[in-house]
């Protein structure tokens, strides 16, 4: 299956720009099936984004994002043509991890 | 649309005093599909007169300029994405039978969406993508998809992107049942119904880039050319069929099925006045 992680990072010299979409269902556990059944909670518990050893970005998530979430950040560094990290942890321990060129 | 109609019947009311012999009634009520087309192209060019034709495949953004901004930072990372990469998947899958989507179509289904729907002469019915898409399954001995989502999206998702920019090329066949469908699609468009009394003109013809709570109503020109929409409210993809239903349960009437006659001949006079603007789907929508 392809990845759940799409991501794009640009380097503008001094900072990188991240944008990072990822598909979950990011169920919160309150909400029913068409048969009156409770969903259960299914979501992302920490996502990492990891450049050159070290996490630049760390999400704590809850049940309140939304579904397929989607994120946009920057940070000092990062060179054209270096990796990028992107992993996340969701509350049933599934996971995915993907490794994205600079741009 | 009023002042167009008005000039139409102008006209024909002239030209029937000046023949003398043609009843009026005769007159008016004989349909002219491409004199229909270009009154609906002139009356939104003449509404909007800074948005450009092709422009208006882009719904409600054509008509905001804030909402415009935002759109296009999110078209560089839009959330059909994922729809759109599980439609290719499915697309090129073979059925148990060894057969594929692409033995259903013309040029194996890629940049053939402009062409959808179509008018099935042998059938004396308008075929739409969505409904060509089940029976291409089911005479492939496959269940056929529900025609509201997921994978019926994702598959119309990734046959519109093979079709992007090419215009849409709908024709009407030398058929009087042809004539009759369009005809139909049309009294649907412009009857209203439903608790709230609305037609589909009243929020798509009359009021577009206005709003309706906090939604920026698109224009009804260009409307299906988007489709299949991602839309946030939906948190998921919609097919053309999700989208009339879903219209006409929002002015609390009772929605059709999915591919009535009714709506495949909407379809049909909805995607025909529409000729000549750009396929832009897979679309993205609040």
């Amino acid at each position: 299956m392809a990845s759940t992680i799409r991501v794009r990072a640009t380097s503008s010299g001094e900072t990188t720009e991240v944008q990072a979409l990822i598909q979950h269902p990011m169920d919160t556990g309150l909400v029913k099936d068409p048969k009156g059944e409770l969903i259960p909670p299914h979501f992302i518990q920490q996502l990492t984004f990891e450049y050159d050893g070290k996490n630049v970005f760390l999400a704590d998530w809850g049940p309140a994002v939304s579904k397929d979430p989607y994120v946009k950040f920057s940070f000092k560094g990062g060179k054209k043509g270096d990796d990028l990290k992107i992993s996340w942890v969701d509350n049933k321990g599934a996971s995915d991890t993907t490794t994205a060129k600079i741009q | 649309m009023r002042p167009v109609i008005r000039s139409a019947s102008a006209v024909l009311a002239l030209t029937a005093v000046w023949l003398g012999l043609v009843p009026a009634a005769s007159a008016v009520d004989t349909p002219d599909p491409v004199a229909d087309a270009r009154a609906f192209q002139k009356f939104f060019v003449e509404k909007f007169p800074k948005v450009k034709l092709e422009d208006f495949v882009n719904g409600p953004y054509s008509m905001n300029e804030d909402m415009y901004r935002q759109w296009q930072d999110k078209e560089q990372f839009p959330p059909y994405d994922f729809s759109l990469d599980a439609g290719k998947e499915m697309f090129g899958k073979p059925f148990k039978n060894g057969k594929s989507y692409a033995d259903c179509f013309p040029n194996h289904g890629i940049g053939v969406r402009q062409n959808y729907p179509y008018f099935d002469e042998k059938e004396g019915k308008v075929i739409t993508l969505e409904l060509a898409l089940n029976r291409c399954r089911e005479a492939n001995g496959e269940a056929p998809f529900s025609y509201v989502k997921d994978e019926m999206a994702a598959l119309t998702a990734y046959m519109a992107y093979t079709s992007r920019g090419k215009p849409f090329d709908i024709k009407i066949p030398n058929d009087p049942r042809a004539l009759e469908a369009y005809q139909n699609g049309k009294r649907y468009f412009y009857t209203r119904r439903g608790q709230l009394n609305f037609s589909c003109a009243s929020c798509h013809v009359q009021n577009p880039g206005e709003r309706i709570r906090a939604e920026v109503l698109a224009p009804a020109i260009g409307i299906l050319n988007a489709m299949p929409i991602y839309r946030s409210e939906w948190g998921g993809m919609g097919t053309t069929s999700r989208r009339f239903t879903t219209c006409n349960s929002q002015i609390r009437g009772v929605p059709l099925e999915p591919q009535a006659d009714e709506y495949r001949d909407l379809e049909y006079f909805l995607s025909y006045v529409s000729n000549g603007l750009p396929i832009s789907g897979p679309g993205a929508r609040p």
